[in-house]
């Protein structure tokens, strides 16, 4: 138990100094500059002219199509990592049952394919 | 001991904060920030408590997918946020009321453990010891061979996922022109260049 988390010791080293520069960063930029704003100077701008509208605009709804045919094949992904490491064990039984899944999920792939939902108009 | 459990409550304490912040900041897409924020501080929880391949899939599949997928369901929608605000206090019987059912059931969980603390053991493939064997390798051990009527139907529920977004989503623009490479390629030069003979003071 605690072998395993002494591997992860320098991720949480590296969490603490990524969390110190950035503090440290921000918090001297807060204290040492001179700070004297005025709603000209804080007030978003373009390059010279007027904003032209709100940052806010309603995305394409093909946006949404992308993001859920990645999370399916990000999941499809995910079942493999297990797989892959206990491919020795699990014999020709584990391996087939894999297979199939990824047939499933092909089935999926070619209809999308032909379906055009991976062209970008 | 003691990083454990310094680290244990930092990331337990930031996940709440994360959370209150989820649905108490005004901007919807603040709100979707602190959500991959408290993501993060559970994927550390997950690991101190040796979990590290949930922790992973938690990092690699929330934070890399469903937050942004929630990112462009919040702008792709088209409300103003301020109004949708007026009508906080109005749900919020709902809202705890769901939240009470929740707290209920896991009352309920961990009162099973007290009542009978030998239940864990009647699981038909109880956790392997952390030391013994990471729990990558006990889970890919056991859900290809033993569950494998799960595994199909977690990949047959994936199928159908892809496609009702297809069917939801996916319209066809009419006039669009799009590039067609072997089209491209077969076109000769006889289709596409003429050579006319023009005398001389007269047009075409």
């Amino acid at each position: 138990m605690n072998a395993l988390l002494i591997e992860y010791w320098p991720i949480l080293l590296f969490l603490g100094i990524a969390l110190g520069v950035s503090a440290s960063a921000v918090g001297a930029s807060l204290l040492l500059a001179r700070q004297n704003p005025d709603s000209e100077k804080v007030s978003p701008y373009e390059c010279g002219f007027e904003a032209f509208g709100d940052a806010r605009r309603q995305f394409d709804v093909r946006f949404y199509l992308v993001a859920i045919l990645f999370i399916i094949f990000d999941l499809e992904v995910a079942f493999l990592f297990p797989w892959a490491i206990t491919l020795g064990e699990i014999g020709v039984f584990g391996f087939w049952s894999m297979v199939v899944f990824l047939a499933i999920l092909t089935v999926g792939f070619i209809y999308e394919w032909r379906k055009g939902a991976l062209e970008w108009e | 001991m003691f990083v454990q459990a310094l680290a244990f409550y930092l990331f337990a304490a930031v996940a709440i904060a994360a959370g209150v912040m989820v649905i108490s900041s005004r901007n919807p897409v603040h709100s979707v920030l602190f959500l991959i924020l408290a993501f993060f501080n559970a994927a550390g929880l997950f690991i101190l408590m040796g979990a590290e391949f949930l922790a992973m899939i938690l990092v690699v599949v929330y934070v890399g997918a469903v937050a942004v997928l929630f990112l462009f369901v919040v702008m792709m929608l088209d409300i103003n946020f301020v109004e949708l605000r007026q009508g906080f206090l109005q749900y919020l019987p709902f809202g705890a009321l769901v939240a009470l059912a929740l707290l209920a059931e896991l009352a309920l969980v961990l009162g099973t453990w007290l009542v009978s603390p030998e239940a864990s053991a009647l699981s038909r493939a109880p956790t392997p010891p952390a030391d013994q064997i990471t729990n990558t390798h006990a889970l890919g051990a056991v859900i290809y061979t033993d569950y494998i009527y799960l595994f199909q139907a977690a990949g047959i529920i994936l199928l159908i996922s892809m496609i009702g977004a297809i069917v939801l989503t996916l319209r066809q623009r009419e006039g669009v022109r799009r590039q067609s490479v072997p089209r491209q390629i077969a076109r000769r030069r006889e289709e596409a260049v003429e050579l006319k003979k023009v005398p001389t003071r007269s047009g075409i």
